[in-house]
């Protein structure tokens, strides 16, 4: 039974690296600036991670499929080197490839998180909520008008809780339920939770970030390529968390413009 | 040993009279072993059904499953469940499976009843202390169960009940009222339990070593229950104020976890000045360490079956120990990896990398060695060997998938997918459980005095390795897509044509449930029909297969064993064969890595 065992390990191993070598599951197709750092690393690292992976289950089968159940007994013998080679290749081999992927993988983290967006991206504000997500433009004075949680009112459809009759910001705030970016323009996005935790995450942005109730959060993105592209929450947030998810309309300038156009309108 | 001792020991420990001493409130260690294997076993068939539940759902939303009102009217009307039912039988999946069966099973049930048998001792330090983290553990169970029937349901916010949702209460959404607060209330006295049980591993293993029983002599499984229990000291220290803090915000209106300007239902929450942040370094500062205390008494438990099967020594006993000691000790500066989206300062996203990453190097030594270990040795296959073996090609495939989650910069896109379900499934839940699996096979003989049926444990073995491969394999794919995990449907266009994975795996899921059945079967069977166990079956060298199987009340027989030699003498020429009992005054020409 033991060749037995050593056979399904290494067919378990190569069918599971099938999918992956034919790229039948891919990653979304990226639509942004700096989602190539992100799938270089995961490359980089699904090839280590693959071939430890396969390493180790093939020497299990094979060491299995020799040493089992051996009709001549024989004499017990050790691993040339015995533990010393183990801790050494685990150290070396190991410790080589985690600190370089650590280390390469800083760029992506970086690049995302401790780079400030540049001056000139674009600010817009989204609220997450159960079970939805809203977003607002500051509008022609670029600013956001403050927000009251008092005055939050689903059926008057105050989502941010503004006060346009005492606030000057409010008054030309545009507020949305899709994300309509132009292509190219780097996004700054201010992130509020107006109840429990939620997420954003666009798979094909390679964004995503949990909004912190109290806590106000921002990312910042440029998406490269138009298209409607689905947001959705990937923090438990309730019953209608498999639910909550909105859009986010990447359009030329042209197209953002009159799309905006006709968002004020609508206000 | 004066014999004058040993009446003296004798005297004091007569066995307890009647049924509820004996079998109810025993204060014996084996007992209180078995109860905890036992309700372990409750708690794993409970889960399993529910993750049964959970797979149907998934792939026919709207059909329905027959009978299911029976278990909640409100859940499931018309016996087709709710999402918010998917999301509370997603809880207590979760709730279950890690607290009541991966802490127990190989922590506390074979801990307690293996390990003062394999260290010489009566019983545990404190057996009042052990039947109190017994009982306030089934305490636990029966608050977290009762959660079903009460009219509000169990809490739907999922094992880590992040706050505010479990903390701003029932306006929330179901479940979030009354359940909640249950589910609080059992994981607290849950830690209770775990804190007195930890405190009586520690003490039991520092102060009742038989004569002989260095530190460095006792088995791996020992030195894993010690090291587990020296983690969940800490561990469980940390979640228990966090359960009383939230359970105060629910209950007494304080504002720990709940910051201001919350609005649920178009009304402001009466809270302020809590940090959502909080609840989350807390829970994870238990939550990681926990994967720990479920997959290390597993890896010792299969380092010591595994060498009884190779019937050699690993390469090196001190090595597998420092390992663990060094995964023990990393497991506690980790923690953040579960938040580097959560909104903490993205340089702590940096040092909590690293750590992780460098974890990996203590577990490709412990791999490592074990492989290194079947070389050149005289591998015999059992039920338990072959379980001992699909637990280092489990350890391998889940631990793999971790190079990709320690990583921030991938974690942007991985994070709270199935990738991540994949990964923690397959490490600290399948792993683990063979590793229960392959303690289940070695033991019952020497537990209950009789062989268990090795044909159908083979068979069980193998409907379950493949089938757990089929059903967490393909989680790892879909991760890979973005399918993000805890939805009860999968309404996104984006993810309509994976719905054919979904329904492999759902079909694994049901099949590789069924196989556990076998599983129960050959349990129930061989406790009762199974062929009488001699002393020791396996040809094993520690202390418990000295002793008869079931082993008397005292263990020992009022005799104090004196140890001679570390517990992994094999391959060599013996008194009895090709091994050398810990017990066995022989004189032996090597001593094994003994210092």
């Amino acid at each position: 039974m033991g060749k037995l065992f050593a056979v399904v390990v290494i067919l378990i191993a190569i069918a599971s690296a099938i999918p992956i070598f034919l790229h039948w599951y891919p990653m979304a197709p990226d639509i942004s600036a700096h989602g190539h750092l992100i799938d270089e690393q995961m490359a980089d690292t699904m090839a280590e991670a693959g071939f430890a992976f396969l390493a180790a289950q093939f020497l299990l089968g094979f060491f299995v499929f020799r040493f089992a159940d051996r009709k001549d007994p024989g004499k017990i013998r050790t691993f040339p080197g015995g533990a010393k080679v183990m801790v050494a290749a685990a150290v070396i081999l190991v410790g080589t490839e985690v600190l370089a992927l650590g280390i390469l993988g800083q760029r992506a983290w970086a690049g995302q998180y401790f780079t400030p967006p540049a001056p000139d991206a674009m600010t817009i504000q989204t609220q997450a909520g159960q079970f939805a997500f809203y977003f607002r433009y500051p509008g022609p004075d670029g600013k956001f008008g403050p927000q009251h949680p008092d005055k939050v009112n689903e059926g008057t459809q105050n989502y941010f809780g503004l006060d346009p009759a005492n606030d000057v910001e409010s008054r030309d705030d545009v507020v949305t339920a899709e994300l309509g970016v132009p292509v190219n323009k780097e996004i700054r996005l201010l992130m509020h939770s107006k109840d429990v935790g939620h997420s954003f995450y666009v798979r094909e942005l390679r964004v995503q970030q949990d909004f912190v109730p109290g806590l106000d959060l921002m990312v910042h993105f440029t998406a490269t390529k138009p298209g409607k592209y689905e947001i959705v929450c990937t923090q438990l947030c309730g019953l209608g968390h498999y639910n909550m998810k909105a859009y986010m309309d990447v359009m030329s300038q042209e197209d953002f413009d009159a799309w905006m156009k006709q968002k004020i309108s609508e206000q | 040993m004066s014999d004058a001792n040993s009446t003296h020991a004798v005297a004091h420990h007569a066995p307890p009279q009647g049924f509820i001493r004996k079998h109810v409130f025993s204060l014996d260690h084996k007992v209180i072993g078995l109860q905890y294997y036992g309700l372990a076993l409750v708690a794993v068939f409970i889960a399993i059904f529910l993750s049964w539940l959970m797979r149907i759902h998934l792939v026919w939303p709207n059909s329905p499953i027959r009978g299911l009102h029976l278990l909640s009217a409100a859940g499931a009307p018309g016996d087709v469940m709710t999402p918010e039912y998917y999301l509370s039988i997603l809880t207590m999946h979760g709730t279950l499976m890690v607290f009541f069966v991966l802490t127990n099973a190989p922590f506390a049930a074979f801990g307690n009843y293996f390990l003062p048998i394999q260290i010489g001792a009566e019983d545990m330090a404190f057996p009042r202390f052990n039947m109190m983290s017994f009982w306030l553990t089934f305490v636990a169970f029966c608050v977290l169960i009762s959660a079903f029937f009460i009219p509000d349901g169990p809490p739907i916010s999922g094992w880590t009940a992040y706050a505010p949702l479990s903390a701003v209460g029932g306006a929330a959404g179901p479940g979030l009222a009354y359940g909640q607060t249950l589910w609080g209330i059992s994981i607290a006295i849950f830690c209770i339990a775990s804190l007195l049980g930890s405190l009586n591993f520690i003490a039991t293993t520092l102060d009742l070593r038989a004569k002989g029983m260095t530190m460095m002599r006792m088995p791996l499984c020992t030195w894993a229950w010690f090291i587990t229990a020296c983690i969940a000291l800490l561990a469980f220290a940390v979640l228990l104020p966090a359960c009383i803090l939230l359970c105060l915000d629910r209950v007494a209106g304080t504002s720990f976890f709940i910051p201001s300007g919350l609005v649920i239902n178009d009304q402001v929450l009466p809270h302020s000045g809590g940090s959502t942040l909080l609840w989350q370094h807390m829970f994870w500062f238990f939550g990681h360490p926990e994967v720990y205390i479920a997959i290390l008494p597993a890896a010792g438990i299969v380092s010591h079956i595994l060498i009884n099967s190779l019937r050699r020594p690993l390469l090196s006993h001190k090595v597998v120990i420092g390992s663990m000691m060094a995964i023990a000790f990393l497991s506690y500066v980790v923690w953040g990896h579960h938040m580097f989206i959560s909104g903490m300062n993205p340089f702590s996203s940096l040092a909590f990398s690293f750590p992780t990453l460098i974890i990996t190097i203590p577990a490709t030594i412990l791999t490592l060695i074990w492989l290194g270990s079947i070389y050149g040795s005289r591998l015999r296959i059992t039920s338990a060997s072959l379980f001992a073996l699909g637990f280092i090609s489990l350890f391998v495939s889940g631990g793999v998938s971790g190079f990709f989650l320690a990583q921030p910069s991938i974690d942007i896109y991985l994070h709270a997918t199935y990738f991540v379900v994949g990964h923690f499934h397959l490490v600290m839940g399948v792993a683990a459980i063979f590793g229960v699996f392959a303690g289940t096979y070695f033991w019952f003989p020497k537990m209950t005095g009789h062989m268990m049926n090795e044909t159908l444990g083979k068979l069980h073995f193998w409907g379950t390795f493949i089938g757990a491969y089929c059903i967490f394999m393909p989680f790892h794919y879909l991760g890979m897509v973005g399918n993000v995990r805890r939805y009860s449907t999968f309404v996104d266009d984006y993810l309509q044509p994976y719905l054919g994975v979904h329904k492999f795996i759902t079909i694994a899921a049901l099949t590789t449930g069924a196989f556990q059945l076998i599983f129960l079967a050959n349990l129930i069977y061989s406790r009762f029909k199974g062929p009488k166990a001699p002393v020791n079956p396996w040809e094993c060298t520690s202390l418990e297969w000295t002793i008869p199987s079931p082993p008397p009340f005292d263990n020992f027989g009022g005799v104090h064993p004196v140890v001679y030699h570390d517990p992994y003498q094999y391959g060599i020429e013996g008194s009895t064969g090709d091994y050398v009992m810990q017990t066995d005054p022989a004189n032996i020409v090597v001593e094994r890595d003994e210092k």
